[in-house]
């Protein structure tokens, strides 16, 4: 319904479309831009950024154009029209999910798959049969660890109403950390991205085994493959949250 | 007069009314300024004075910028939404009615809201910047205090940018597309990705000319000294209030002509 509502205005679309790609390739241009003065960026090439950036972005972009709209729950709360979700036959977060489904922001997962593309190429990587399957498992299961963040803000929201900025520093910002190498930050944030928050996993951990590089705090190599697995651990505690969430929910004013 | 400043008051007290949206906005801008802090640490590593600054500086733009992208709404927020969605239903006939300005009107709601957010949220990731990080902030109430004039010109050019944008609306009806393409151009062109010092060659002098350059980059080389003291503050402090004049005389003209087309309409 909601991608044939958005159809009936098309040069709207069009520019939405346009302008979702153009925003989310300027993060690419301002690393572009960087490398005109620079060869090397924490010891990585473009390319290598390349990939982590394209990694990343693609992996954010599939989660937002199919949850990103999970934060509207919190103005949902407030105006209480998450009441009329909660008596329809259809599964509350299903609901909440396709609210206003947006699909210029199939903008992004392009924009991160074009660059990823380059990436890939132009990067200098000994191909091997585990190398090419961990690229797109990187993705999808980057994909899965995002929405885990995603669905955990969304539990928040209950708590917290207005808060629906917090998850903002956890998906974009975790994207735009990400999308450097993590030899450019501090020890503790690295950790706290790997151990505690495990965004490391959506690209770090698998881009670092493809490029051929160590990974960070010595983590033996199979740990690259781990990543569908930390996206369901992920996602099991997020979904019992929003369980948790959705039933202390007590509509407005009482 | 003194209706525009009960009208500023009412925008500072619209925003302050979040508190845990602002208190989450403090975290994120926080968060992104370790992030983006990191980043330029690395860059200033392998170029150091790259754009003219060294790493103290750099760190500063960082953090400072930081501080300021809410006031100034560089990557979204502001009125003019909610000007179009006005325009679009036509309650911007009741507005005309009213015995004030539209343009000014805006403007005192917009600076209201600036305000609250230059305090709310621009104070508290400064200062968590400053404690993590070697930052080069001005001792001397002196620099602060033309950083504190350049920053409310700045906030000036894009209310005016913002308020061409908005009245786009009497033309398009639906504004989200030019919206977007306002946005883009700010987060590019303003100083937000990148010091519009570090953009190479000829492209690098057009966008420091243009009016984005006014909303954060002029106030950050205030405040860093590269306008010291008053004097040679001048001609920065000019260059946006040149900017100022220039577009908030464009949007009466805007105005003026929206106007006339309402009345065709007959409301």
């Amino acid at each position: 319904m909601w991608i044939r509502s958005t159809m009936t205005y098309r040069a709207s679309f069009a520019l939405a479309f346009f302008g979702n790609l153009a925003t989310s390739g300027l993060d690419f241009i301002g690393i572009y831009v960087m490398f005109r003065h620079i060869d090397v960026l924490g010891g990585f090439s473009l390319p290598e950024i390349a990939l982590l950036y394209g990694a990343c972005a693609a992996s954010l972009g599939l989660t937002d154009l199919l949850l990103g709209n999970t934060d509207r729950v919190g103005a949902r709360i407030r105006d209480g029209s998450l009441d009329t979700m909660l008596v329809r036959p259809v599964p509350v977060f299903a609901q909440v999910a396709a609210d206003r489904f947006a699909l210029r922001r199939l903008g992004r997962v392009m924009q991160g798959l074009v660059v990823l593309g380059w990436g890939v190429a132009a990067a200098d990587v000994s191909w091997t049969a585990g190398r090419v399957l961990l690229v797109p498992v990187m993705v999808v299961a980057g994909a899965a660890i995002f929405a885990a963040v995603l669905l955990a803000g969304a539990a928040f929201q209950f708590v917290a109403g207005d808060a629906a900025e917090v998850q903002n520093s956890f998906t974009y910002g975790g994207c735009t950390m990400l999308q450097y190498p993590p030899t450019v930050f501090g020890r503790e944030m690295v950790r706290g991205v790997t151990f505690v928050v495990p965004l490391a996993f959506v690209n770090w951990v698998p881009a670092l085994y493809v490029l051929g590089r160590p990974q960070p705090f010595g983590l033996p190599w199979w740990t690259a493959f781990l990543s569908p697995l930390v996206a369901l651990a992920a996602l099991a505690p997020a979904s019992l949250a929003w369980r948790a969430g959705l039933r202390s929910y007590r509509s407005t004013g009482s | 007069m003194r209706l525009y400043v009960a009208v500023a008051a009412g925008g500072f007290r619209r925003y302050a009314t979040y508190g845990t949206a602002t208190a989450a906005g403090v975290f994120t801008n926080t968060v992104f300024g370790f992030i983006v802090a990191y980043t330029y640490l690395a860059l200033w590593d392998e170029r150091p004075q790259l754009g003219g600054y060294d790493q103290a500086q750099a760190l500063t733009f960082v953090w400072i910028s930081q501080s300021l992208l809410a006031a100034g709404a560089l990557i979204g927020g502001g009125f003019q939404e909610e000007l179009q969605e006005r325009i679009r239903t036509g309650d911007i006939a009741v507005d005309l009615y009213r015995p004030a300005d539209l343009q000014m009107w805006w403007l005192a709601a917009d600076l209201g809201r600036a305000a609250f957010q230059l305090l709310g949220r621009g104070v508290p990731p400064t200062i968590v910047g400053a404690l993590f990080f070697d930052l080069a902030l001005p001792t001397g109430p002196g620099r602060w205090l033309l950083f504190l004039v350049s920053v409310w010109l700045g906030l000036v050019v894009g209310f005016a940018l913002r308020y061409l944008v908005g009245l786009a609306a009497f033309w398009l009806l639906d504004g989200s597309g030019v919206n977007m393409m306002a946005l883009l151009v700010s987060m590019f062109c303003s100083g937000v990705m990148l010091p519009l010092t570090v953009f190479p060659g000829a492209f690098g002098e057009v966008v420091r000319v243009l009016p984005w350059a006014a909303m954060l980059q002029v106030p950050l080389d205030v405040l860093l000294g590269e306008h010291a003291g008053a004097g040679a503050a001048g001609p920065a402090l000019a260059f946006q209030l040149g900017w100022a004049a220039v577009l908030l005389g464009a949007g009466r003209l805007m105005q003026a002509s929206a106007t006339r087309k309402v009345v065709v309409q007959g409301g």
